[in-house]
């Protein structure tokens, strides 16, 4: 997160599952690239995107690269704010214990009002 | 009020991309500023000048040509996208050492910053096809 007030902040929602289509890889491209500008960054977890956050994923077979490895390296790219919907884990049968990195659990209320702070919302 | 577009879906495959193309038409015609149009994922594939519709079908390539044309738009296509899915200008044809180039101006390869940079210098980013 950057301190200038100039910065904007910026919320890049990731709603698809890891593999399958290219959307979730995608949406982390962009965000790294985007860690490169001294904004704000945000990233919010929605629907099928919390599958992105799953531990012992193994998509080697489908030669597929591992997204779950990109998530711990986040925060050295300052980007420390990170939300998952938590009524979309619950739904998919999932924990915080089933994720490879700690993510601040949001309901839609808090959804609703983190939107509201943003200059520009990111919808991948 | 200034506005970008992030652009995700091929032409033809889904009706984002026509969308996107009305809606640029209706911001200019409200007298809206248009900063930049980014076309990422699959939406690169608007970019391609080989893009060839049956003539009763609406021609999305050469309508974003007029337009860019008309309001001198920034259509900038993301160069790592575009490359994965064999989108070549000039320079990168020759770069990877392809026979052919099929990237139609104005539309221009860039890097993720512009996205970036649009999100930075419009009053508001509408995505369209995610």
């Amino acid at each position: 997160m950057s301190n200038r007030k100039t910065a904007k902040k910026l919320l890049f929602i990731s709603r698809k599952a890891p593999y399958g289509c290219a959307t979730a890889k995608e949406c982390l491209d962009a965000l790294l690239a985007a860690s490169a500008y001294e904004q704000d960054l945000g990233l919010l977890f929605m629907g099928d995107g919390v599958f992105q956050l799953k531990k012992e994923q193994q998509p080697e077979a489908g030669r597929q690269k591992n997204i779950s490895a990109t998530l711990p390296v986040l925060s050295m790219y300052d980007i420390k704010d990170i939300y998952l919907q938590a009524s979309a884990l619950a739904e998919r049968g999932l924990t915080a214990d089933d994720l490879v990195i700690p993510v601040k659990a949001l309901n839609n209320n808090d959804i609703r009002e983190l939107m509201e702070q943003q200059d520009q919302l990111l919808s991948f | 009020m200034k506005f970008s577009l992030a652009i995700y879906a091929a032409p033809y495959s889904s009706q984002a991309s026509a969308t996107a193309l009305k809606f640029t038409q209706t911001l200019l015609a409200d007298g809206h500023e248009v900063y930049r149009v980014f076309f990422y994922g699959d939406g690169v594939h608007n970019g391609s000048k080989l893009t060839s519709p049956p003539q009763d079908e609406v021609n999305l390539y050469l309508d974003w040509q007029v337009l860019a044309e008309q309001h001198s738009l920034d259509l900038v296509v993301c160069i790592a996208a575009a490359l994965r899915r064999g989108i070549l200008d000039q320079s990168e044809a020759k770069r990877y050492e392809k026979e052919f180039d099929n990237l139609g101006a104005p539309f221009e390869l860039s890097g993720l910053g512009q996205l970036v940079d649009a999100c930075v210098n419009s009053d508001r980013v509408i995505t369209f096809g995610a």
